[in-house]
């Protein structure tokens, strides 16, 4: 026997676990980001709308009120796990060829990093007013 | 017993459960497509969001580059389809949720929530735009 003996049965190893190896974590969190996120996506709706056709300087005041830049902070994380999760979920359902699902897997958390930090990167310096 | 292993791992001519393309295409269904396009659409415009917020820190100069691309009509035909998804997402979003909670599964609830999705999305993305218009003149 070279492989290693492993005492748990193989049913016991693949129980509870899809094809993202993470059972039902995921489902659960596309739901409570899904929840956080009506009231988050309508405040950023009335936010836009507010800001719509405002010149430079008023909508980097406004943005980066107390606030504003709050409400924004947290639409963002809610929709980094939100968009994550869901695009996850379409590569799994689309791609099975094993190195290119793993390389879209990666792309998918690179994607999402760089977009949300440089997101809340713009807001924290509109917020703290260094400009 | 080796011949039937051996051909399941070579993948041999294994019947295939019927594809999208056999059925009728239906509203429910239809609708459950529309989510997965607008997330996947979403997903990529928060470029666009992060491009907003990136000019709005960077400075006048920049931020008029992006005021310039949202006036255009391409900027406006995206902001328009980008309104849509949003509120399309959201509503169907909310629909899955009631579903989660083993309501509105019945054949005329889930027709009538699959169409209210529909129709509430685009009523309201004409509302949010004719109040944006009236409001503030649209994007620049």
């Amino acid at each position: 026997m070279s492989a290693p003996r492993r005492i748990v049965t193989p049913m016991r190893r693949v129980r509870g676990l899809g094809a993202a190896r993470s059972g039902t974590s995921h489902f659960w969190l596309q739901r409570v980001t899904s929840v956080a996120g009506i009231p988050l996506t309508i405040a950023l709706i009335v936010i836009v709308m507010a800001l719509m056709g405002r010149g430079p300087a008023a909508v980097a005041q406004i943005l980066g009120s107390p606030i504003v830049a709050t409400i924004i902070l947290l639409f963002l994380l809610n929709t980094a796990y939100h968009m994550w999760i869901g695009m996850q979920e379409i590569i799994l359902d689309y791609v099975h060829e094993d190195t290119f699902k793993m390389l879209s897997l990666m792309a998918n958390t690179f994607f999402v990093v760089v977009v949300t930090l440089a997101s809340a990167f713009a807001i924290l310096k509109l917020s703290f007013g260094v400009n | 017993m080796a011949e039937l292993e051996a051909r399941a791992r070579a993948g041999a001519s294994r019947p295939l459960s019927p594809h999208l393309q056999i059925y009728k295409p239906m509203l429910t269904m239809m609708m459950s497509i529309a989510h997965r396009i607008t997330g996947a659409a979403l997903y990529f415009g928060m470029l666009l969001f992060a491009w907003w917020l990136i000019a709005a820190a960077a400075g006048a100069n920049t931020y008029a580059g992006f005021e310039t691309f949202m006036g255009s009509l391409i900027g406006r035909l995206i902001l328009f389809g980008y309104t849509w998804a949003l509120l399309h997402h959201l509503l169907g979003g909310i629909r899955h949720l009631i579903w989660d909670t083993l309501h509105g599964l019945e054949p005329a609830e889930r027709e009538m929530l699959a169409a209210a999705t529909l129709i509430g999305s685009i009523a309201l993305t004409i509302v949010l735009w004719v109040v944006g218009y009236l409001v503030t003149g649209g994007p620049r």
